[in-house]
């Protein structure tokens, strides 16, 4: 049988599953709950504060271009299956190219974007 | 002639561990969009602080809270799965015995709590 | 008036019917009665035309596993008293093509076993001479591989995964539960041999981790566990490969 390249994208998808596990209840929570109901001012996320964070930083570029891309492609490794699994299972390749290639344009826009912040 | 049974699309319908593994699976999609979110985010941030502040506005429609909302359930979903089949991929051994099951997944919970401390004590400084 | 109990029950019969249905037959109800007892009090004093497989009564040969309300079960281990007053419905175990009424074809199953080696494999010039006594094993080595060998062959995992249903080529959880066995078998040297089977786009590559297989599982295999331990060691080795390709292990 052949020898697989599932282990590149399975790490992908691991590493987006463990990343999106820790930190996104909690900014969920800040972006949906603690900002809008008022119960943190929304300036923690103020221009000024988050651009004077981002802007020049390398590692804080770096750590916000993981936290976006990561989870595109624990997303896409998901979404595939089950596409596959409820009955797509017969264009299962091309299922793979759509969604682990939207994880990739996303992952480029995010570099090319946070790049230019 | 065997007898194939047709499996229609609904399958995962027909027991609740299936159902919710579909959920488990679906959750991705909040994960997912919570990406394209920060995405855009970041985009509006690169454009200046007007663009930026009327993003950081849309925060507070009826149709971001609930989308907000929505996605949390999702994305708590997701974590608690997440963590919990832990134990069933990380076998730690010391000497002859491996570590027991809930402290596998008690470490990762403790992680979370504190990745949520550290990103709670940055953005909102307490 | 004595209680007593419906079963329907899966028939078909491929010279008669091309379509499957369900019969349905009255049984006496006895609180210490399986399921199992209720087919071959069936087939004994009702209908011998029924068709179905079972041997030990007794949760052990792995013969007699049947959709029993839909959930994969062993038939001798099902009481009827959990089911009482309902109907049951039995059905011959999900995924697998069915030959007639409870059975089903087995073959591509017993194939996928023998695929990936269920033995211990020993390179060539290690083999240790037979009057050198044994190969010797921790009570710490055997307990990383010893529930894996629990495995009866019952088939019940596959009929509670989505995946093997879809597609009846993935390995699925047995046979790669069994080869993770012997790969955790501290004297064992074939795991390469068995990666080229349990590594590929057929074998652990199609899991995703339902986890059912385990659920179902009479024997506590967890063949969950074994196909993501197996996902996440061949994730090492391809990553391993790739940064030394000079130092592959074949």
């Amino acid at each position: 049988m052949a020898k697989s390249n599932e282990p590149i994208f399975w790490s992908l998808f691991s590493a987006g599953g463990m990343m999106a596990a820790l930190f996104l209840p909690i900014l969920m929570a800040i972006t949906g709950i603690l900002i809008p109901f008022g119960i943190v001012p929304s300036d923690v996320l103020g221009y000024d504060r988050v651009h004077a964070a981002v802007s020049g930083n390398l590692i804080v570029k770096a750590i916000l271009l993981a936290l976006i891309s990561l989870p595109l492609f624990h997303w896409a490794h998901r979404f595939k299956f089950v596409l596959a699994d409820i009955g797509l299972h017969s264009i299962e390749r091309l299922l793979g190219v759509l969604c682990y290639g939207s994880a990739i344009v996303g992952t480029a826009l995010a570099g090319f974007v946070l790049w230019g912040v | 002639m065997s007898y194939r049974r047709p499996i229609p699309a609904t399958w995962w319908l027909k027991r609740r561990p299936y159902t919710m593994f579909m959920v488990r699976e679906l959750s991705s999609l909040a994960v997912g969009g919570y990406s394209f979110f920060l995405l855009y985010l970041a985009w509006k941030l690169g454009q200046g602080p007007e663009p930026y502040a009327a993003a950081i506005g849309v925060l507070t429609s009826p149709v971001s809270i609930v989308l907000h909302l929505v996605g949390l359930a999702l994305a708590l979903y997701h974590t608690t799965s997440w963590f919990n089949v832990t134990p069933k991929i990380i076998i730690v051994r010391l000497g002859d015995e491996p570590l027991p099951e809930p402290v596998i997944a008690g470490a990762h919970y403790a992680a979370w709590i504190a990745a949520s401390a550290v990103v709670a004590w940055i953005i909102l400084g307490i | 008036m004595a209680q007593t109990m419906q079963l329907e029950i899966f028939r078909y019969r491929p010279e008669q019917e091309n379509e499957p249905t369900f019969q349905t037959y009255e049984v006496p109800f006895d609180e210490e009665w399986v399921v199992l007892d209720a087919i071959n009090y069936i087939k004994d004093e009702i209908d011998g035309t029924l068709s179905y497989r079972w041997s030990c009564r007794m949760g052990v040969c792995g013969s007699c596993g049947m959709m029993v309300n839909g959930v994969p079960k062993l038939s001798c281990s099902a009481f009827l008293r959990d089911y009482y007053p309902g109907t049951i419905r039995v059905e011959p175990l999900d995924g697998f093509p069915v030959e007639r009424d409870l059975v089903f074809e087995m073959e591509g199953f017993v194939n996928k076993l023998t695929s990936v080696s269920p033995w211990i494999v020993r390179k060539e010039g290690e083999k240790k001479p037979l009057e050198e006594g044994p190969y010797k094993q921790s009570p710490g080595e055997l307990s990383d591989y010893k529930h894996y060998s629990m495995c009866i062959n019952c088939m019940l995992c596959y009929a509670a995964c989505p995946v093997f249903a879809l597609d009846n080529d993935f390995l699925g959880p047995a046979a790669i539960a069994l080869g993770q066995r012997y790969n955790m078998d501290s004297r064992d040297q074939g795991r390469d041999q068995r990666q080229e089977v349990i590594a590929a786009h057929k074998g652990i590559w199609k899991c995703t981790f339902v986890g059912e297989c385990s659920a179902v599982c009479p024997k506590d295999v967890d063949p969950a566990g074994a196909i993501q331990r197996a996902k996440v060691s061949s994730t090492a080795d391809y990553f391993l490969e790739l940064l030394m390709p000079w130092n592959k292990s074949r």
